[in-house]
C-alpha cells in the first residue's frame, strides 16, 4: 500500500481541510497529526497481516472518500428506516456519523447514567477524554485504528455509575443516508460500566441501499468489578456501505459480558472484538450470525484474551453466505501465564447456500497457563439433504424449508437474548433477510 | 385403485435395486410388505415418497389417477401421501409444534383448504397427541432433537395422525422398538384405520404384524414380489425363513 493509492489520498485531503472538534487544542491536534503520520508510513492493513487475512482493501484502496458530511445534522430521516424497537426506548441516533440531538432520546435516564456525544465532550470538557485520544502508535493498531486517531469527529461517551441497574435497554442507532459522494466517519466512543452496574445496549446499524459511506467506528468498554453488560448488536447497514469496527472490551473481577450478535448488512463489514478478561472470574458470553448473499463480505474477529483467574469465555458463532459472498470468521484464545482455571470455547459453524459463496474459519487457541480448559471447532458445510427430503416428505415446499433451516440455523444468535420482544424482533429481522436466499 | 405399481425397475448408485415391482392397493387395505436384507424394502418406500437419488428406469406408479413419479415430495405429501421413516432425522432449532402447522397448512394451502389458525391447530395435535399416548412436552421440543429411538417412531405415527394421509407407508417402523413401544406404535396405527385410508407396512420381522394385522402380505425377493398371500403368509414366513420362499418359487423369482 502506498501513499499515492486514491484511498491514502483522500485520506489526507480530509485531514487537511476537516476542521474536526477539539482542533483547537495542542495535545489533540498533536495526536492527530502524530496518527496520521503513522497511517500513511503503514498504509492499509494488507493480507500479510493474520487479523486481515481474508479481508482484501484492493477495492477499497480504489476508492475516495469525503471527509465526512458537512449536512449531516440536516439530513432527513425515514422515521420508518429507525429500529422498532428504539422508538420508544431510550436512544442516541448518529446519522452518518454525527450524534443527532434531535432523533435521540435520552431525557429519561436514570440517575447515575451519563450520555454524551464525544463531540459536545470535547467542547465542554476536553481533559478527561486525554487518555482515550492522545496516544502513540503501537503494535495493536492498524490502518484503521490510526486513521480515526486522526480523523475522529464523534462518537459515543456512555458512563454508568456504581450500583446503578438500567432497567430499560439504551439503543446506538447508526444511520446512513445518501449524501452526494461517499464519505468517511470515523467515530470514537468509550463505555464505562461501573461496579456493580448493569447496563443493556442494543447497537444498530440501517442504511439507505445507495449511501456508500465507510464508518470506521473504535470503542473502549469497560465492564467494571461485578458489573455487567448485556450487548446485542443488530447490524442492518445499507446495502453499499462499508463497516468496520473495532472494540476493545475489558472485563474486571466478577464482570460479564454478553454479546448476541446479528450480522446481516452491508457489503464489506467487519467487526474486531478484543475481550480481555482480565479479572478473576470474569465472563465473556457470545452468541453470533452473520447472513450474506450477492457480494457481501463478513469478517467476524473474535480475539480472545484471559488474563484472570477463572475466566471464562464461551463464542458460538454461525455464518451463512449465498451467492458470491465471502465470510471470513477467526476465534482466537489466548490465555496468558497466571490465568490458571482459565475455561474458554470458541465454535464456529457456517452454511455454504451456493456453490460461489466461501467462508474462511479459524479456530485458533494458545494457552500459557495451568488447568486451562480449552476447546474449539469449526465446521463448513451445505444443508442436509436428508433433513430436506424430511421436510418436503412432510408437505413443506423446498424454498419454505430450505428457509426453515437456515432460519434455525441462525437462530443460535438469538439464544438467551433478552428482553423477549427484541429477540422477536431480531427473529422477525432474520426471516426477512432469507427469502433472498436463493431456492 | 388408490395405489398401481406396475413393473417398476429403480435403480441408486448405479445398482438396479427393484427389478420389476407391481402391487395394487385400495382404500382401506392394509398391505405388508416384507423380505430379506437387500431385497429393495427400503427402496420401494423411498421412491413412492420421492427421495432424489432413486432412478425409476421403467415402469409406471399411479396414485389416486396421478402419475405419482412426475410430481415432487411435498406434492405428494399433499396428495395424501405419508412416509414414515425408517431413521427419522433431528432438526435442531425447528420446534416440532411449528414444523408440523407449516407441513399441514402447507398441504391444506395445496389442496385449496382453508388453513388452521394456531388455535384451531393447537386443538388438533393436542387431541391427537392424547390418542397417542405422547407427553405434550415432546410439542415444545425441537424435531426428533434427543429423541430415543422409541419417541423418534412414535413422533411419526403422531405425525401421520396430524397430517391424515390416504396413504401412509410404514418403512420399518418397528426396528429398534421394545415390546411397549412396538404395541403403542402399533396402536396409533390401528386408531388410523378407515375405509378411506390404506397403509403399507414394510417390515423385516413378524412380530409387527401380530399388532397391525395386515389383509395382504407380499414377500419382497430381489427387486420384486415374489409371494402374495393373506395374514398367515407371514406367520409362515417367520416359521420357515426367506429362504422357504426362493425355494418356493424359483420359476417366478428368476423368470
Amino acid at each position: 500500500m502506498t501513499a499515492s493509492l486514491p484511498f491514502m489520498q483522500s485520506m489526507q485531503e480530509a485531514a487537511a481541510q476537516w476542521r474536526l472538534p477539539g482542533s483547537g487544542l495542542g495535545w489533540l491536534h498533536a495526536a492527530r497529526a502524530e496518527a496520521l503520520q503513522a497511517f500513511v508510513a503503514r498504509g492499509l492493513p494488507d493480507q500479510r497481516n493474520e487479523l486481515w487475512k481474508y479481508t482484501s482493501l484492493r477495492v477499497l484502496a480504489q476508492k475516495t472518500y469525503a471527509a465526512g458530511d458537512p449536512q449531516a445534522s440536516s439530513r432527513a430521516v425515514d422515521s420508518a428506516r429507525l429500529p422498532a424497537p428504539a422508538l420508544h426506548e431510550p436512544c442516541a441516533v448518529f446519522v452518518n456519523g454525527a450524534f443527532s440531538a434531535s432523533l435521540s432520546r435520552l431525557d429519561d435516564l436514570p440517575q447515575g447514567v451519563t450520555v454524551q456525544s464525544l463531540a459536545a465532550a470535547l467542547h465542554e470538557a476536553p481533559e478527561p477524554l486525554r487518555f482515550l485520544l492522545d496516544k502513540h502508535a503501537d503494535d495493536e493498531d492498524d490502518g484503521f485504528t490510526l486513521l480515526n486517531r486522526a480523523l475522529t469527529a464523534d462518537g459515543l461517551i456512555l458512563k454508568i455509575a456504581p450500583g446503578v441497574d438500567v432497567r430499560e435497554p439504551l439503543h446506538i442507532v447508526h444511520v446512513g443516508v445518501a449524501a452526494g459522494a461517499a464519505a468517511a466517519f470515523h467515530l470514537r466512543s468509550l463505555v464505562e460500566v461501573g461496579e456493580a452496574a448493569r447496563l443493556r445496549i442494543v447497537e444498530h446499524h440501517v442504511g439507505e441501499a445507495q449511501a456508500g459511506h465507510l464508518t470506521n467506528i473504535v470503542r473502549d468498554i469497560g465492564v467494571h468489578e461485578n458489573a455487567h453488560l448485556d450487548w446485542t448488536i443488530i447490524q442492518r447497514a445499507g446495502a453499499d456501505a462499508t463497516l468496520l469496527r473495532r472494540s476493545k472490551v475489558r472485563l474486571h473481577d466478577n464482570a460479564a459480558l454478553d454479546l448476541h450478535a446479528l450480522e446481516l448488512g452491508g457489503k464489506l463489514v467487519r467487526h474486531e472484538i478484543r475481550a480481555e478478561l482480565t479479572g478473576v472470574r470474569s465472563r465473556f458470553e457470545s452468541r453470533g450470525a452473520f447472513v450474506l448473499h450477492g457480494r457481501q463480505h463478513a469478517d467476524m474477529e473474535v480475539l480472545v484474551t484471559h488474563r484472570g483467574r477463572d475466566s471464562v469465555s464461551n463464542a458460538v458463532w454461525h455464518g451463512v453466505a449465498d451467492d458470491r459472498a465471502r465470510g471470513v470468521v477467526h476465534g482466537r484464545i489466548l490465555v496468558q501465564p497466571g490465568a490458571d482455571g482459565a475455561d474458554g470455547s470458541f465454535y464456529n459453524k457456517n452454511l455454504l447456500l451456493s456453490p460461489d459463496a466461501e467462508i474462511d474459519t479459524r479456530p485458533a487457541l494458545e494457552i500459557y497457563a495451568d488447568e486451562v480448559k480449552a476447546n474449539h471447532g469449526a465446521t463448513v458445510g451445505q444443508l442436509d439433504d436428508n433433513v430436506l427430503f424430511y421436510l418436503r416428505s412432510r408437505g413443506i415446499p423446498l424454498d419454505v424449508a430450505r428457509h426453515m433451516l437456515v432460519h434455525a440455523f441462525c437462530s443460535v444468535a438469538l439464544d438467551g437474548m433478552e428482553p423477549a420482544p427484541l429477540r422477536e424482533h431480531c427473529a422477525a429481522l432474520l426471516a426477512e433477510q432469507l427469502p433472498e436466499v436463493s431456492a | 385403485m388408490m395405489l398401481q405399481i406396475e413393473n417398476l425397475h429403480a435403480r441408486v448408485a448405479g445398482k438396479e435395486i427393484l427389478k420389476g415391482l407391481s402391487l395394487e392397493v385400495k382404500p382401506g387395505e392394509v398391505h405388508a410388505i416384507m423380505g430379506p436384507n437387500g431385497a429393495g424394502k427400503s427402496t420401494l418406500g423411498n421412491v413412492l415418497a420421492g427421495r432424489s437419488g432413486y432412478e425409476v428406469t421403467q415402469g409406471s406408479v399411479m396414485f389416486d389417477g396421478s402419475n405419482l413419479l412426475e410430481m415432487d415430495p411435498e406434492a405428494r405429501a399433499a396428495a395424501g401421501l405419508f412416509l414414515a421413516f425408517q431413521y427419522p432425522v433431528e432438526i435442531p432449532g425447528v420446534n416440532n409444534t411449528y414444523f408440523l402447522r407449516a407441513a399441514l397448512n402447507a398441504q391444506r394451502k395445496t389442496r385449496g383448504e382453508a388453513e388452521l389458525d394456531s388455535v384451531q391447530f393447537l386443538k388438533l395435535v393436542r387431541e391427537r397427541i392424547k390418542e397417542m399416548g405422547m407427553t405434550p412436552d415432546l410439542l415444545n421440543r425441537a424435531v426428533n432433537e434427543g429423541f430415543s429411538g422409541g419417541e423418534k417412531k412414535r413422533n411419526e405415527v403422531f405425525q401421520m395422525a396430524v397430517l391424515e394421509p390416504r396413504l401412509a407407508i410404514l418403512d420399518e417402523t418397528d426396528s429398534g422398538l421394545d415390546i411397549d413401544a412396538l404395541k403403542q406404535v402399533a396402536a396409533g396405527v390401528n386408531a388410523l384405520r378407515s375405509p378411506e385410508r390404506a397403509f403399507l407396512v414394510i417390515t423385516h420381522y413378524q412380530r409387527l404384524l401380530d399388532y397391525i394385522v395386515p389383509d395382504f402380505v407380499h414377500v419382497l425377493a430381489d427387486g420384486r414380489i415374489v409371494e402374495s398371500g393373506d395374514a398367515q403368509l407371514a406367520r409362515e414366513l417367520e416359521a420357515h425363513g426367506y429362504a422357504w420362499v426362493r425355494e418356493r418359487t424359483p420359476a417366478e423369482a428368476h423368470a
